[in-house]
């Protein structure tokens, strides 16, 4: 089955909110060998204009991942998890994301085009803060392949 | 963003390598990411499935790839600092069960906004002689 381009536009969320925490920013910027001290330090991000530690530049995508599963897993999308390859990724952050945050996302099937037996499907996160304030837009590409390609 | 660490925008010329770093991936660099990032996909730590679906085996996460690439970039730019980062995954970076895999990064200034006073930052991730990204860039916002 390929995926179900009528899918296209469709909205999920906004999912239970996420609470940002030091511990997890640090776990992360482990992770991805991120080294300021703004990322480990509440008194070194203070020192820098922060409220708290602040966020590697991707941490947003976990946040997002878990909204985007809601889309992967809609059985009348159709995506078939065990042909997938993420294509591509891109972050906009309107503010840097801190300790502290709770953030909900609503995710949006942005665009499904296929081709050669290949479906690309974008996903577009947004995050929002308390005041559902704009914090990070994620947009995220997975390529499905069909049949037994 | 923080004004304490913000490069200084006049300083920049397209061309100049801003930052580079060389990082060594293992096995517990990917279950390290996987439990970090809660991307438990098994292509990223079972041989038996990765070969399954085709792949010659473990391979990083591209978001780990990705974010490496960042880190380069914010250490330099300062933390909170890059306001868009995108990529695109073009090759995947095999991780052996036993040893390692060596990857170089480099971040060079590839355009400036001077009436945004915005720096694009070209981030080139290379494994085994070939960029694994395509399209990397980080936009830092030195206003």
């Amino acid at each position: 089955m390929p995926v179900n381009v009528e899918t296209q536009g469709r909205t999920y969320g906004p999912f239970e909110a996420y609470e940002v925490t030091r511990i997890k920013i640090r776990e992360f910027a482990d992770a991805v060998d991120a080294r300021s001290g703004a990322h480990f330090y509440p008194e070194i991000a203070a020192a820098e204009g922060y409220r708290d530690v602040v966020a590697p530049t991707t941490f947003a995508a976990l946040i997002a991942q878990q909204a985007e599963f809601h889309v992967v897993t809609d059985p009348e999308v159709g995506v078939d998890f065990s042909k997938v390859v993420h294509a591509d990724e891109r972050f906009t952050h309107h503010r840097p994301l801190v300790a502290g945050d709770v953030v909900t996302t609503t995710v949006t099937i942005e665009s499904i085009t296929q081709r050669a037996g290949i479906s690309m499907v974008t996903t577009r996160a947004e995050i929002v803060d308390e005041d559902g304030a704009p914090v990070s837009t994620v947009l995220s590409t997975l390529a499905v392949r069909e049949g037994d390609q | 963003m923080s004004d304490e660490t913000l490069p200084t925008f006049a300083a920049l010329n397209v061309g100049d390598r801003v930052a580079s770093r060389e990082v060594t991936l293992t096995r517990d660099s990917l279950v390290r990411y996987a439990g970090a990032s809660g991307d438990f996909n098994p292509i990223h730590y079972n041989d038996t499935f990765a070969e399954s679906v085709g792949l010659p085996g473990v391979i990083a996460h591209g978001m780990l790839t990705m974010g490496l690439g960042a880190s380069v970039v914010e250490e330099w730019a300062g933390a909170g600092n890059v306001v868009d980062y995108q990529a695109r995954f073009t090759r995947p970076i095999p991780v052996p069960a036993l040893g390692e895999a060596n990857v170089a990064i480099e971040a060079v200034v590839g355009a400036l906004d001077h009436d945004l006073k915005r720096a694009r930052i070209d981030v080139s991730v290379t494994f085994d002689g070939a960029k694994v990204l395509g399209k990397a860039q980080a936009i830092v916002d030195c206003a």
